[in-house]
C-alpha cells in the first residue's frame, strides 16, 4: 500500500530522520510510535507532501509519489489529519465536510458562478455525501454549527469526517487521541476500527500506548530519527531495544 | 438529515429573494431620487460596488490582500479608452478585449505574486499598482499622460446612447447586479467553499485536494477582470480619464470600502462602497479632510468592528436592545 | 565626460540611498521585533522634516535644538501609534495589521495636512549651499551631512543592539519571540522600543533629506516604500545588508533616472522590489531556507 524507503531529512544541519524505510500493507492499522523528537510528525509531513525530504522515496500503491504536493496525493486517495486539528473555523461543520468532497466534484469557477444545471445537481450530491460522513462519525446533529466553536473532541471527529469525505484508501492521523478525554478516546478507537473495516488503511502517530496496543495490527518504533523496531504490538512490547529507548523518556 | 438538505435549498431561496428584492430597490431608485446630481453619485456607487466586490472576492473569501487593484481598474479604463479613441473600436468590443488582456496579465503575475503571504503580498501588490500608475503617466503618446485621455465615446445599445446620468445608472447597475449575482453564486459553491477553506487553513485545504495555488491565481485573475470591466464602464460613462483616478490612494479607498462593509460579504461591499462614495458628498466643503476620515474609519473598524458594518450593525442592535427588549417583549 | 556624469549620479544616488537605508532599518527593526510591516513608517520621515520646519520657524529655535525636538516629537507619535493602534488590536492577523497600519498612516498624513497644509516647504541646508567639487562631479554640503549622520546613526544602532541589555533582549525577540518571553524578556516592552527606535530613525531620515528635496505632508508614502524596498533587498536585516540595499537602490535609481528616463525613476525601485520578492524573497545576501516546500 504505502512504501517509504531511505527517507532522510536534514534541517539546517540537524538530522531529523536518517534513512527510514518501511512498508505498510493494505487494510492494516499501523501505529508509528516513539519518544518526543523521534521524527514522527516530520515523517508524516514528508509522506503527505508538506515537507520535501533531503533524500528517499515514497511509493503509494506501487506508484512513485515522491515530492508530490498534498493536493495531488488527495487525488491518489491519500489523506491526513493534523495534531492540532486544522478546521476551517469560519465555516459550518457541514461546509467543512463538503470541502472534503472537493476531489469528488468538478464544477469549475465559471460553472459555479453561472449556476449551470450540472453544478446545481452536483452541489446537492456534495451536500448529501457530506451528511453521510457526518452520520458515520456521529456528529450529524452539529451540521449547522460553526466549526470554530466546536469543543476539541467534536472538532477531532469533524476533521476525521472531512478526511473520509475524500474517500481515501489510506488515511494518516497525527496523534488523533491528543487532547481527548478517556471516554472520547474509547469512541475514537471504535471509529478507527470502523474506518479500517470499510477497507481504508490507517496509519497513526500516537502517544497513547493503550490505544496503540489495543487497535494496531502493526507498530513501527522511531527513535532519534531512525527506525528502532517494527512488528506486532506483542513483539514491540517484548522488544528490549524499545523498552530501553522508552525508559530514558519521561513520557 | 432530509431536513438539513432541504434547509440548504431554503438558504438558496432566501439568498435569491434577497437578491431580487435588492435588484427591485435599485431599479426603482431613480424614480425616488429624480434629482440629476444624486443620479451621478449613484452611478459611482455602482462602479465602486463592482470594484469592492472584486477586491472582496480576493481579500474576504480567499484571504489574499491586494493594494494594487486601482491599477487593474485603470488598465481596463485605459485599454477601453485607447481602443475606442485611437483605434475607433466599438466599446462593446473594447470592453471584453480589455477584460481578457487584464485577466491574462493578472494570471501571469498571479503565480509569483501569490506565493507571497501577508505583509509581503501587500507590499508587492502595492508596488505593482504603483508601476501601473507610473506607466499610465509616462506613456504619453498612448494615454495622454498626466493630462488624461478625452473624447472616449459613450456606450450604445440598439440605437440608444448612454449619455445621460439616468441611462448610465441603468447601464452600470445592470452590470453591477450581474457581478453581484455572479459573486453570490460563486461564494456559495464548491469553488467558494474551497476559497474560504484556503483562507482558514491553507494546508488543510491542500490535504483535501484543493489546489490552493491555482485557485488563488484564478480568483486573482477573476478579481482583476471584474475591476477591468468596471474600468471600461467608468471610461465610457465619464468619457474622460486621467491617471489621478487610478493611484495608490484609490487602492486604499477600495480596501476601506471592503473592510468597512465587511470582509466576505457581497452586500457588505455594496454598503462600504455606498458609504464611501456618499460620504464625501455629505461632507462637501470638508473635501480635503476625507482622507482623515478614511484613515480614522479604517483604524476604528479593525479595532471595534472587525466584521464590518454587515455584521457589526446587527450585533450593535442586539447589544443595545437585548437587556431591555428581552424582558419586555420575550 | 561620460564618466563625470556617472560619478555625479552615483554620488547623489549614494546620499538618497543612505536615506532609504535609514528608513529600511526602521522597517526591519519593527518587523524583527513584531513580525509587522509598519506601513506608517514613511509618516515618521514626513513628521521629522515638517516638525523641524515648525521648530525653526514657529519656535525660532536654532537648528541644533530644532532637530532633537523634532525627533522627540516624532518618537512620541511613534509611541502613541503603538499604544493606540497596535497594542489594543484583538485579532492581530496579518491582514488586520496591514489595514490598521495603513489606516494609521493615512490618519497621521491627514493630520499633517491639517497642520502644515498641502504646500511644499523648504528647510535651509545645515551648512550652506556652496557646491563642493569631487573629481569632475559636484556635491552639496548637505550630501555630506546625510552620509555622516547616517553613518553615526547606524553606529549608535549597532552599539545599542550589541552592547546594551535592552538591545540584546530585542535581538533575542527577533530570533524567537516566545523563547524570549520564556526567559523573562518583556516582549511587549521590546515591541514598544522597536517603535521608538524606528520612529526616531525615520524622523532623522526625514530631517536630513528635507533641505535637499523639500518636504510636504505626503512625502512619506514614496520614501517609506523606497525604504521598504531597501529592507527587502537587505533581507529585512537591521544591519549592514539593508544599508547596502539602500545605497544600491539609491544609486540604481539615480543612474536610471539620469541615463534612461526620469519619469520612470520611481518605477525602478518597485521593479527591483517585485523581482527580489519573486526571485530571492530572503534578500540579496540572505541564505535560502529551502526545506519547506
Amino acid at each position: 500500500m504505502l512504501e517509504v524507503s531511505g527517507i532522510t531529512q536534514i534541517f539546517g544541519g540537524v538530522t531529523a530522520l536518517d534513512s527510514v524505510s518501511f512498508a505498510i500493507s493494505a487494510g492494516d492499522i499501523t501505529g508509528v510510535i516513539g519518544p518526543n523528537g523521534a521524527g514522527k510528525t516530520t515523517l508524516f509531513n514528508i509522506i503527505t507532501g508538506i515537507y520535501r525530504q533531503t533524500a528517499g522515496t515514497v511509493h503509494l500503491e506501487g506508484k512513485n509519489v515522491t515530492g508530490l504536493p498534498p493536493e495531488k496525493l488527495a487525488r491518489l486517495a491519500m489523506v491526513r489529519t493534523f495534531q492540532n486539528i486544522e478546521l476551517f473555523g469560519g465555516m459550518t461543520v457541514l461546509e467543512n465536510v463538503m470541502v472534503g468532497m472537493h476531489t469528488k466534484s468538478s464544477a469549475g469557477l465559471l460553472a459555479c458562478a453561472f449556476k449551470m444545471p450540472w453544478s446545481i445537481s452536483e452541489e446537492r450530491r456534495i451536500r448529501e455525501g457530506a451528511m453521510k460522513w457526518l452520520e458515520f462519525t456521529g456528529i450529524v446533529d452539529l451540521a449547522d454549527h460553526v466549526a470554530g466553536s466546536l469543543p476539541f473532541g467534536k472538532g477531532r471527529l469533524l476533521e476525521i469526517a472531512r478526511a473520509l469525505a475524500v474517500e481515501p484508501r489510506i488515511i494518516l492521523m497525527d496523534e488523533p487521541a491528543a487532547g481527548l478525554n478517556s471516554q472520547e478516546t474509547v469512541g475514537l478507537a471504535q471509529l478507527i476500527k470502523q474506518i479500517r473495516d470499510t477497507g481504508i488503511t490507517v496509519v497513526l502517530v500516537e502517544h497513547d500506548m493503550e490505544l496503540v496496543m489495543d487497535i494496531c495490527d502493526r507498530i513501527i518504533v522511531l527513535n532519534l530519527g531512525t527506525k528502532l523496531a517494527e512488528g506486532t504490538p506483542r513483539e514491540i512490547q517484548e522488544s528490549s531495544a524499545v523498552i530501553a529507548a522508552y525508559l530514558g523518556d519521561d513520557d | 438529515m432530509e431536513k438539513l438538505i432541504r434547509s440548504g435549498s431554503n438558504t438558496m431561496k432566501r439568498d435569491l429573494l434577497l437578491f431580487i428584492g435588492f435588484s427591485v430597490l435599485i431599479m426603482v431608485a431613480p424614480q425616488l431620487f429624480a434629482g440629476g446630481y444624486l443620479m451621478n453619485v449613484l452611478v459611482f456607487v455602482g462602479i465602486n460596488t463592482m470594484l469592492a466586490i472584486a477586491l472582496n472576492l480576493l481579500l474576504g473569501y480567499a484571504g489574499q490582500i491586494s493594494l494594487g487593484h486601482a491599477g487593474f481598474f485603470g488598465l481596463g479604463a485605459y485599454i477601453s479608452g485607447i481602443l475606442t479613441t485611437t483605434f475607433s473600436l466599438n466599446p462593446w468590443l473594447a470592453m471584453p478585449i480589455a477584460a481578457l488582456a487584464v485577466g491574462c496579465l493578472a494570471g501571469v503575475i498571479g503565480f509569483p505574486i501569490l506565493k507571497l503571504k501577508g505583509h509581503y503580498l501587500a507590499m508587492a501588490s502595492l508596488g505593482l499598482g504603483i508601476i501601473m500608475y507610473i506607466v499610465f503617466n509616462e506613456t504619453v503618446e498612448l494615454t495622454g499622460g498626466p493630462s488624461g485621455l478625452s473624447g472616449i465615446p459613450n456606450m450604445k445599445l440598439a440605437g440608444v446612447s448612454f449619455d445621460s446620468d439616468v441611462k448610465n445608472y441603468y447601464l452600470i447597475w445592470g452590470f453591477t447586479l450581474a457581478v453581484m449575482l455572479f459573486s453570490i453564486n460563486l461564494a456559495n459553491s464548491r469553488v467558494g467553499r474551497a476559497l474560504r477553506a484556503v483562507h482558514d487553513s491553507e494546508v488543510a485545504a491542500q490535504v483535501l485536494g484543493v489546489n490552493a495555488r491555482l485557485l488563488k491565481v484564478q480568483i486573482f485573475a477573476l478579481s482583476a477582470i471584474i475591476s477591468s470591466l468596471a474600468g471600461s464602464l467608468y471610461a465610457h460613462t465619464m468619457t474622460f480619464i486621467s491617471p489621478a483616478s487610478f493611484g495608490f490612494n484609490f487602492s486604499i479607498e477600495l480596501l476601506t470600502m471592503v473592510v468597512i462593509g465587511g470582509l466576505g460579504s457581497i452586500y457588505g461591499s455594496f454598503l462600504g462602497a455606498a458609504l464611501l462614495t456618499l460620504l464625501p458628498e455629505i461632507l462637501r466643503g470638508a473635501n480635503d479632510y476625507d482622507i482623515i476620515i478614511y484613515g480614522g474609519l479604517l483604524v476604528l473598524m479593525v479595532m471595534y468592528m472587525p466584521g464590518g458594518l454587515v455584521r457589526g450593525i446587527p450585533d450593535l442592535f442586539k447589544k443595545i436592545f437585548k437587556p431591555k427588549g428581552g424582558a419586555d417583549h420575550a | 565626460m561620460q564618466f563625470d556624469q556617472i560619478l555625479q549620479y552615483t554620488l547623489s544616488g549614494l546620499s538618497t540611498g543612505a536615506i532609504y537605508a535609514l528608513i529600511g532599518i526602521g522597517f526591519s527593526i519593527i518587523y524583527n521585533a513584531t513580525g509587522i510591516i509598519n506601513f506608517a513608517q514613511g509618516e515618521f520621515v514626513m513628521l521629522g522634516g515638517l516638525l523641524t520646519l515648525s521648530c525653526l520657524e514657529l519656535l525660532a529655535l536654532p537648528l541644533w535644538a530644532a532637530v532633537p525636538c523634532a525627533i522627540a516629537v516624532s518618537t512620541v507619535v511613534g509611541i502613541l501609534f503603538e499604544r493606540l493602534a497596535i497594542r489594543p488590536l484583538k485579532q492581530p492577523t496579518p491582514i488586520n495589521l496591514v489595514i490598521i497600519t495603513i489606516g494609521g498612516s493615512i490618519l497621521i498624513r491627514g493630520l499633517a495636512m491639517l497642520v502644515w497644509g498641502k504646500d511644499t516647504h523648504a528647510i535651509p541646508a545645515f551648512s550652506g549651499d556652496v557646491p563642493i567639487s569631487v573629481g569632475g562631479a559636484t556635491i552639496l554640503p548637505q550630501h555630506l551631512w546625510i552620509l555622516a549622520i547616517t553613518l553615526v546613526t547606524i553606529c549608535i544602532n549597532k552599539i545599542y543592539f550589541y552592547h546594551t541589555i535592552s538591545g540584546k533582549a530585542m535581538r533575542a525577540c527577533s530570533y524567537n519571540r516566545r523563547a524570549a518571553g520564556l526567559v523573562g524578556i518583556d516582549v511587549r516592552r521590546m515591541v514598544l522600543f522597536s517603535f521608538i527606535i524606528s520612529s526616531a530613525m525615520g524622523a532623522v531620515a526625514g530631517i536630513i533629506v528635507a533641505p535637499l528635496t523639500m518636504t510636504a505632508y505626503d512625502v512619506g508614502v514614496m520614501l517609506g516604500l523606497k525604504g521598504f524596498c531597501a529592507a527587502i533587498i537587505g533581507g529585512m536585516s537591521s544591519g549592514l545588508s539593508t544599508v547596502i540595499g539602500g545605497l544600491l537602490l539609491g544609486v540604481l535609481e539615480s543612474l536610471g533616472a539620469g541615463l534612461i528616463s526620469s519619469g520612470y525613476k520611481d518605477a525602478i525601485a518597485f521593479i527591483i522590489l517585485l523581482l527580489i520578492l519573486f526571485i530571492r524573497p530572503q534578500g540579496l545576501f540572505g541564505k535560502a531556507d529551502s526545506e519547506r516546500v
